[in-house]
C-alpha cells in the first residue's frame, strides 16, 4: 500500500453538533505538530480535549524535516514514535564544505544502546498525518477544522472563546487554553502579548527537489561555494527521494521572483549538474526571527511552540523544542486538573520552557551569525575559521553550521532537589533520564518504554538489594495522592532475589544503565513523567522520596517526619 | 620545545567566537583591523613563549600563502 498524500488531504469541515458541551476542560488552538501532541498527551492522561484549527489541510510543502531523539523519545511515550521511525531517514553524517572542498565532516551517531537515532528526516506532513490519525482514533480528542478563533475573554474561573465556522461564530468556554497556533499566534494577539527578539535581515529560498540520485543519506553544508558565490547552501535528504535544497540569497532578493521555477532551476542544475533530472516539490522564501514572548503563561492561558518562542532554522530548534513544551506543560496541567498540584506547579512551565527558549534563540542566533557575517570583520573571521578548520581542531569547534537539536536540561529548575550524594556531573539533576536496554520477563527492550506517563522511582541495584522494610515501602508506597511507580534496575546476578519479592523489576543485563546513571554500589532515581530527573540518592530512603515528589510537584509543605 | 595546541582549548568555543565577533561591533574596518592587531599583541605577551608564538605565526601565515 502507498503512502497516503497527507499534503492533499482536505479535513472535513462538521457542524457543531447541537448536543455538543458549551464547555471543555482543555481548549488547544492549532493542529500542528505541537497542538496535536499536547492533544494526545492530556488525552492518553484522560482528559477530554477539543482542538480548534481555522484551517482544513495539513502542512503544504515539507516544512520541518529534522526531528530529534528527544522528540522521537516523546512520541514513543505518546505511542507514534515506531510510525515516524519507519518512515522516516536515519542519518548521523554531517559535511562542511568551504568554497570548492570539504574542511569537515562530523558523526553524530550517538554511542549504542539507545532505542532512537540522533535525527530522522521526515517531512511534516507525514508528522502532522501521523499525529492526525492518532488523534483520529482517540475517543477524549475532538478536532474542528475552519473553526478559527476570533475572542479571547480571559476570566479567574475559565476562559471563553468566539469561534467563527462556515455556519456562522458560536462561543465556548473552557478551564485551560492552550496556544499552540504558530508563529503569528492569533491568540497572542488577541490577548495583547508580542513577541520580543531580533529579526534578521537576510532570505533563504527552500526548494525541495525529488530526482533518482544516489547522493549518500548526510547533511551537507556549504559555505560560499563556486555554484552559488558568497552564500550557503545546504542538502539533506527526505523520504521518498526528495532531497531540501536551502539557498541563502541575501536580502536583496526579491521573494516573488526567486519562487519561479525558471529562477530555482538553474540555481538547483548549478549544484546537481545540468543533466540531473529534477522535478520540484516544494519552494518557499523565507525569513526569520529569534525572539519569545516574555511569559508564557497567561492566567489560564498557556502558549507552546512557535506561539511562544521562534528561532532560525539552523539546528531544527523549532518544533523540536514545541515538542519538549508539550512534554513540559501536560504532565503539569494533568496533576493540577487532578488537584493533585498546586497552580504554582503551572509557573514552573514557563521557568523551565523559557529557559529553554533562550537557550534555543542564544545557539540559533550564534549560528545565523556564523552563516550570516553582519560585518566585513565578521566575515573575515568566519572564512579564516572555515580554513583553519581542514587542519586544526580548535577551528573545527568554531565552524557553526547549526547546533543541533538537544534536550535541554533544566538545571536551574525550583522542582530539582540538590544533590547530596555525590554523583556524576555529566548527568545532572534536571537532565534527560538516558535510554539504555533491558530485560522484562526475558524479552530484550528499552529503559524509557518502561517509564509511563507518572513518577517513577527508580531503584538501580548492583549487589545487593535494598533492606526488606525499604523493599516493603516501596511496594506499597504512600505518597498522598500522587500516582508513582517504584521500578527496580537489577544487575543479571540479583534477578533470582529479586523475582520472588513481587517487586516490579527490569534487568540492566549490558550494565549500560550501571554506567549512564552512574550506579556504582547503588543509586536511586526519581524521574518525572516528562523524565527529566528530579531527584537521586545513593539510598533508598522513602522521607527523602516524599519531600523530593513534593518539591517536584511544587508542593512546599513540610510533611511529618515518619522516622522512627 | 613547547608545542602549539591547536586541539579545542575553549570550554564553550561557541562562547568564544561570540564574544570576539561581538567585540567588534559598531567598528568601521580600519577600526577592526587595528583592534585585531592590539589583541595579537596582548595575546603574544600573554604567551610569552618566543617558540609558541613562532609556531603560532608559521601556521598562520601558512594559511594565508595556500590561499593566495
Amino acid at each position: 500500500m502507498g503512502d497516503i498524500d497527507y499534503q492533499s488531504l482536505q479535513l472535513e469541515y462538521r457542524p457543531v453538533p447541537a448536543d455538543a458541551p458549551d464547555h471543555y476542560p482543555v481548549i488547544i488552538v492549532g493542529a500542528g505538530p505541537v497542538g496535536m501532541s499536547m492533544a494526545l498527551d492530556m488525552a492518553q492522561h484522560g482528559h477530554k480535549v477539543l482542538v480548534l484549527d481555522d484551517d482544513h489541510t495539513l502542512s503544504i510543502g515539507s516544512r520541518a524535516i529534522c526531528f530529534a531523539k528527544r522528540t522521537l523519545d516523546i512520541w514513543d511515550r505518546l505511542d507514534i514514535g515506531e510510525r515516524m521511525v519507519r518512515k522516516g531517514i536515519s542519518w548521523n553524517v554531517g559535511r562542511i564544505f568551504f568554497r570548492d572542498e570539504e574542511v569537515w565532516n562530523f558523526n553524530l551517531l550517538p554511542e549504542s544502546g539507545h532505542r532512537r537515532p540522533a535525527f530522522i528526516n521526515l517531512q511534516q506532513y507525514y508528522c502532522e498525518g501521523y499525529l492526525y490519525e492518532k488523534c483520529e482514533a482517540d475517543p477524549n480528542i475532538e478536532i474542528r477544522w475552519r473553526n478559527r478563533v476570533v475572542e479571547v475573554q480571559p476570566a479567574n474561573s475559565q476562559v471563553t472563546l468566539t469561534v467563527d465556522t462556515p455556519d456562522g461564530p458560536y462561543s465556548i468556554s473552557t478551564d485551560w487554553l492552550i496556544a499552540c497556533d504558530g508563529a503569528r499566534s492569533p491568540v497572542r494577539k488577541m490577548l495583547g502579548q508580542e513577541a520580543h527578539g531580533q529579526i534578521f535581515r537576510d532570505r533563504f529560498l527552500i526548494a525541495d527537489v525529488k530526482l533518482e540520485a544516489d547522493f549518500p543519506e548526510e547533511r551537507w553544508f556549504w559555505f560560499d561555494p563556486p555554484f552559488h558565490p558568497n552564500q550557503s547552501v545546504l542538502l539533506h535528504s527526505q523520504p521518498d527521494n526528495v532531497w531540501r535544497i536551502d539557498f541563502q540569497l541575501g536580502w536583496d532578493a526579491d521573494p516573488a521572483e526567486e519562487v519561479k521555477p525558471e529562477k530555482v532551476l538553474p540555481r538547483i542544475k548549478a549544484l546537481l549538474g545540468k543533466d540531473v533530472d529534477v522535478q520540484l516539490e516544494w519552494v518557499s522564501v523565507y525569513t526569520f526571527a529569534c525572539e519569545r514572548m516574555d511569559s508564557f503563561r497567561h492566567g489560564r492561558v498557556f502558549f507552546a511552540g512557535d506561539a511562544a518562542h521562534r528561532v532560525s532554522p539552523f539546528g531544527a530548534r523549532g518544533a523540536n523544542s514545541g515538542v519538549q513544551d508539550i512534554d513540559n506543560l501536560a504532565w503539569k496541567l494533568d496533576l493540577v486538573m487532578r488537584g493533585r498540584a498546586p497552580d504554582a506547579l503551572l509557573d514552573t512551565y514557563c521557568e523551565e520552557r523559557q529557559a529553554a527558549a533562550d537557550e534555543n534563540i542564544l545557539n540559533s542566533t550564534r549560528s545565523t551569525d556564523f552563516i550570516t557575517p553582519k560585518s566585513e570583520t565578521s566575515l573575515l573571521f568566519r572564512n579564516t575559521v572555515l580554513r583553519l578548520a581542514k587542519q586544526h581542531d580548535f577551528a573545527r569547534r568554531l565552524v557553526n553550521s547549526g547546533r543541533l537539536s538537544e534536550a535541554t536540561f533544566y538545571t536551574e529548575s525550583s522542582l530539582n532537589t540538590p544533590d547530596v550524594d555525590e554523583f556524576t556531573a555529566t548527568l545532572p539533576v534536571g537532565g534527560v533520564a538516558p535510554d539504555g536496554p533491558v530485560s522484562r520477563d526475558g524479552h530484550t527492550t528499552w529503559w524509557l518504554s518502561q517509564l509511563g506517563k507518572n513518577f517513577v522511582i527508580a531503584v538501580f541495584c548492583k549487589d545487593s538489594l535494598p533492606a526488606a522494610a525499604s523493599l516493603q515501602q516501596m511496594a506499597n508506597p504512600d505518597f498522598q495522592s500522587l500516582p508513582v511507580r517504584c521500578i527496580l534496575v537489577v544487575s543479571p546476578e540479583l534477578e533470582g532475589d529479586i523475582a520472588a519479592t513481587g517487586i516490579e523489576y527490569v534487568v540492566d543485563q549490558d550494565s549500560i544503565l550501571a554506567g549512564r546513571y552512574d550506579v556504582r554500589g547503588g543509586a536511586c532515581y526519581l524521574i518525572r513523567p516528562d523524565q527529566h530527573i528530579a531527584a537521586r540518592w545513593r539510598n533508598v530512603d522513602i522521607v527523602r522520596i516524599r519531600q523530593a515528589l513534593l518539591r517536584a510537584t511544587s508542593t512546599h509543605q513540610e510533611v511529618p517526619s515518619c522516622h522512627n | 620545545m613547547s608545542q602549539l595546541n591547536t586541539q579545542c582549548n575553549f570550554n564553550v568555543p561557541d562562547e568564544f567566537y561570540e564574544r570576539l565577533i561581538s567585540a567588534h561591533r559598531d567598528l568601521s574596518t580600519n577600526e577592526s583591523n587595528a583592534m585585531n592587531a592590539a589583541l595579537v599583541l596582548l595575546l603574544s605577551n600573554h604567551i610569552g613563549d618566543l617558540d609558541v608564538i613562532s609556531q603560532a605565526l608559521e601556521e598562520a601565515r601558512r594559511s594565508v600563502m595556500a590561499e593566495a
